[in-house]
């Protein structure tokens, strides 16, 4: 085995082909997966797209017809859009603000930290739930506790998952609720930033919201970054709530997009659903994308 | 003084902010947990948040309600699965990440793109062809198309085990080799062991997303007999027309103290995990 004449030689191509499939060998696994799992699945739902398949019968090519109906002819296709793009607008912004002010209060070097970063990731750690979805439906559904607080307070009751209104904005609150991982990225992103360039700036007489505008918020944004990117995603993604809590429901007010996906593909309508998760990635890329591209303006990087 | 009085001061109005707020987030879970010792008509109308009778009915009751199943069925089942995924997804990606932390090779860079792309990948886009394939291979309805992906390395894992297999000094590598250990056995005997914390924190986050994975669960599973422990809860509230909720919060918290206890013994991990693979994305 010429192993430790490797790193000194720079003579690759005398390296015998053992050592060369090496590395591809202890990566088949996973590329194997890749093929079967993510990139053959993708292709294929694209081929599907084009085609009235449904499972029973071999797919039939029928060009563009299921884009065409979504685009033109399908209006559950925009209300699963329109609501998706609120609940992120309502639950992406409110997540972060509240996971990155926890977060500056608990690095203020207090005691008891442990507790209450316990405390306030726990909601994350079990939020994606089942049980938490029918905990929400029985807090905020009629006759449950929210209800009793608001007619407490003497405010107008009512159960907000049963009104179209304020249904979605319930499921965000969910999502908000559960900031707990943000929070702790948050923590370690603050964590990170050197003590120095706070007495600098205190020296330079800046003000405690000029501290924040100016070192915390240009220095955290690689994680502020991050964060936006997985909580968009995420919410992109979300079934369980939708299907749990309100089934779409009230009058289609909380019909997520994955979840109008799912719901075609339990009609076995199986070439429209994948036109649909088609549309899905597209929309995902261009948000990526977009994201990454103006990141280069606000992302400060150091070196 | 003046300068540690206000400190003091700050930090108590900190204190209090957190503590107000940490009630107000935690309060929903205690509700459940305090509710699931209640008598189900007293959750909603006894105005005290402690139980006034305890009652263990409520667990009874709920783990014996369905016929000829016990809750304990779902829970077994959601064990199985989440072991399977736990053992199959620290193997295959960190052999995978190996590969990427220790050798130079030709398509390393796309690859490693490429993995990255596909590391947010949402399932919904890949359910029409995968849940085909299942159907034509005569998997549905088994554990199959919930463990089997695990096994072919998954690339948030990947990206984290890499991360921490970079930081392992090359000289023992560089030692085993003299000593005549052959890449496997490097991996085995010397990067395995060594990427210990890393691999912990695999294990746990891998654990905790497929018991809380609902999705696919509902997709691919639909006898009763194999139901998981979230397919139990729904199949739960829709027998029992959603009216019994003592029973519902008892399966309920049932089903989250394997979460509990994985965040009580692993709490250091989970927040390393979290801080770490956040920062380098």
């Amino acid at each position: 085995m010429p192993t430790s004449q490797e790193k000194t030689s720079k003579v690759k191509n005398r390296s015998p082909l053992s050592s060369r499939i090496t590395p591809y060998l202890f990566l088949s696994p996973w590329m194997i997966g890749l093929v079967v799992f993510s990139i053959g699945p993708i292709l294929l739902s694209l081929y599907f797209s084009f085609t009235n398949f449904d499972l029973l019968q071999p797919p039939n090519w029928i060009g563009m017809q299921n884009y065409k109906n979504i685009f033109t002819n399908d209006q559950l296709f925009y209300t699963s859009l329109v609501v998706t793009f609120s609940y992120i607008l309502m639950a992406v912004p409110i997540r972060l603000i509240v996971a990155l002010a926890i977060a500056m209060l608990l690095n203020r070097n207090i005691k008891g930290i442990g507790i209450y970063r316990a405390v306030y990731y726990i909601p994350s750690l079990i939020g994606s739930s089942v049980a938490v979805a029918y905990l929400w439906q029985q807090i905020f559904g009629p006759g449950g506790l929210f209800e009793k607080v608001l007619s407490l307070l003497g405010l107008p009751a009512s159960p907000w998952i049963d009104e179209p209104g304020t249904a979605l904005f319930t499921l965000s609150l969910l999502s908000a609720w559960a900031f707990g991982s943000s929070m702790l990225i948050f923590l370690a992103g603050l964590k990170g930033i050197p003590e120095s360039l706070y007495e600098a700036a205190e020296i330079d007489g800046a003000t405690k919201w000029k501290r924040f505008v100016h070192v915390t918020i240009p220095m955290l944004s690689p994680v502020v970054f991050f964060n936006v990117i997985m909580s968009i995603i995420t919410a992109f993604t979300q079934f369980t709530q939708g299907y749990i809590i309100t089934d779409g429901g009230p009058i289609n007010a909380t019909l997520f997009y994955a979840l109008y996906l799912y719901n075609q593909f339990t009609y076995f309508k199986m070439g429209y659903a994948s036109a649909l998760a088609w549309i899905l990635l597209v929309i995902l890329g261009a948000f990526t994308s977009i994201i990454f591209f103006t990141s280069k303006k606000w992302v400060y990087y150091e070196s | 003084m003046t300068a540690g009085k206000s400190y003091n001061l700050g930090n108590l109005m900190t204190h209090i902010v957190l503590i107000t707020f940490g009630i107000l987030m935690i309060y929903p879970v205690l509700w459940m947990f305090f509710g699931s010792f209640k008598p189900t008509q007293d959750i909603f109308t006894s105005p005290s948040f402690f139980p006034t009778h305890w009652t263990l009915q409520n667990y009874i009751q709920g783990w014996t309600m369905l016929p000829n199943m016990k809750f304990g069925q779902f829970i077994g089942n959601s064990f199985l699965i989440s072991s399977l995924v736990v053992i199959g997804t620290v193997f295959s990606s960190s052999i995978a990440a190996f590969a990427f932390a220790r050798f130079e090779f030709r398509f390393k860079r796309i690859l490693f793109s490429v993995m990255l792309a596909t590391l947010m990948l949402p399932s919904q886009i890949t359910l029409i062809p995968q849940y085909t394939m299942y159907h034509f291979l005569g998997l549905i309805n088994t554990y199959v198309p919930l463990i089997a992906p695990s096994f072919f390395g998954a690339p948030f894992f990947i990206f984290l085990l890499i991360q921490f297999m970079r930081g392992l000094p090359r000289e023992l590598d560089e030692a085993a080799k003299i000593d005549g250990c052959n890449p496997f056995q490097i991996y085995w005997k010397i990067i395995m062991p060594l990427s210990l914390p890393a691999l912990m924190t695999t294990a746990i986050f891998s654990f905790i997303w497929s018991w809380d994975d609902f999705f696919s669960q509902l997709v691919y599973i639909n006898a009763s007999s194999m139901f998981t422990a979230p397919l139990g809860l729904k199949l739960f509230m829709d027998e029992s027309g959603a009216q019994l909720w003592g029973p519902m919060f008892a399966m309920s918290m049932i089903s989250l103290i394997p979460l509990f206890l994985v965040f009580m013994f692993f709490q250091k991990y989970i927040v390393k995990g979290i801080a770490t693979s956040g920062l380098k994305g």
